[in-house]
């Protein structure tokens, strides 16, 4: 599951979003449903956290699609949930997304961490492929994707997250730094 | 082997009650669609394979309801960890039924890879799965069902199938927003 080799160690401070504040707004949106697998992304800030928070389920997955499957079933009663991944999973699940989102247009909400991608670049100037392809590969399938890079960047969560449901159509939050552990 | 398809799907119209809701794939939906049309039909899956995928979103999100899941062989070998992840779910509404004829039927009926070998039961119980069996004689099914379905799931029955009667294959009326919409309302009346 690795995109590129690891970034050098060498490069620029910046700030980290806040994981804690990431798992306050996605249980701000109604969202009590987590689907994932693994991402080192996301591992220490996210993931783990929400593993012990019993205010959510979590439903640990063998492949990405699986989640896009199980997001997409929930949708029909109402219950929102996130799928969590790496950029290399999305890659993998994208005929599901494909498919389940965006021709059944179904609410598929899914947090997906770039990993590879330097803390202090975009990704469209990440010098890893994998990392560099995400953007315009959702934007030639006409997914609604947003990036969470700096802190507050993490407020725009909940209104993403209403709006996917109001439309009944996917949206892709891409985390470009690790979130801070909480 | 005399186990035909529509005579096992015949088999277990009875045993689901309006309530429930039908996760079907392949020739198996379509067939499933003319049997038992019912609002509660879960008709497309999007993308191969992930039929058990789609029930167990279904089974979390409605503990109340049983989700039975008519798979295919050639489905179930394309999400093979789903069965892991079912299991590890513990959906005890959850009833797994795989219609095994060990050929890809709707594209072409070239054979599944290990067709002879591939022992379906043998994944389901290593997954976790409560129970696992197979059946090939109708006989056999009519009399297991009821234990099937009064034991707490994840269940997984394979059914070693032969082709009955083919419904016609309906594609146009499966990836619609009509069928979608009509198994939503029912879900939520």
């Amino acid at each position: 599951m690795v995109a590129s080799p690891t970034p050098p160690l060498e490069t620029p401070n910046v700030a980290h979003p806040s994981g804690a504040r990431i798992l306050s707004l996605i249980k701000a949106a109604g969202v009590r449903e987590v689907v994932a697998l693994p991402d080192i992304v996301t591992s220490d800030g996210l993931l783990w956290p929400l593993s012990k928070d019993p205010e959510f389920r979590l439903t640990r997955v063998c492949k990405e699609d699986e989640g896009i499957s199980i997001c997409g079933a929930m949708s029909y009663n109402g219950t929102r949930a996130v799928m969590m991944m790496q950029q290399t999973g999305l890659m993998d699940s994208l005929n599901a997304i494909r498919a389940i989102g965006m021709d059944y247009h179904l609410p598929i909400v899914m947090f997906v961490g770039l990993q590879g991608k330097e803390p202090h670049l975009l990704p469209e100037d990440s010098e890893a492929y994998g990392v560099r392809i995400v953007q315009p590969v959702l934007d030639a399938m006409e997914i609604s994707h947003s990036l969470i890079e700096e802190p507050d960047d993490e407020e725009h969560i909940p209104p993403a997250i209403d709006a996917a449901y109001a439309a009944s159509r996917p949206h892709i939050f891409l985390i470009g730094r690790a979130p801070e552990t909480p | 082997m005399t186990l035909r398809r529509d005579h096992a799907l015949q088999a277990l119209i009875p045993h689901v009650r309006d309530e429930d809701i039908v996760v079907a794939v392949y020739q198996s939906n379509f067939d499933w669609m003319a049997l038992n049309p019912r609002p509660l039909n879960y008709v497309a899956v999007g993308a191969m394979g992930q039929a058990s995928s789609h029930g167990l979103g279904l089974a979390l999100a409605n503990p109340d309801r049983r989700v039975f899941v008519f798979d295919g062989d050639g489905s179930l070998l394309m999400n093979l960890g789903s069965l892991v992840t079912v299991a590890g779910a513990g959906v005890t509404n959850f009833y797994h039924f795989l219609f095994a004829n060990r050929v890809y039927e709707v594209n072409g009926s070239h054979p599944l890879p290990g067709a002879d070998a591939v022992d379906f039961t043998g994944f389901a119980r290593s997954a976790g799965y409560a129970e696992s069996r197979s059946f090939d004689e109708l006989e056999a099914f009519q009399h297991g069902l009821p234990d099937i379905l009064s034991a707490p799931g994840p269940q997984f029955s394979c059914l070693e199938i032969i082709a009955g009667n083919p419904y016609p294959r309906d594609y146009a009326y499966i990836h619609s927003a009509e069928a979608r919409e009509t198994f939503r309302r029912a879900l939520n009346s």
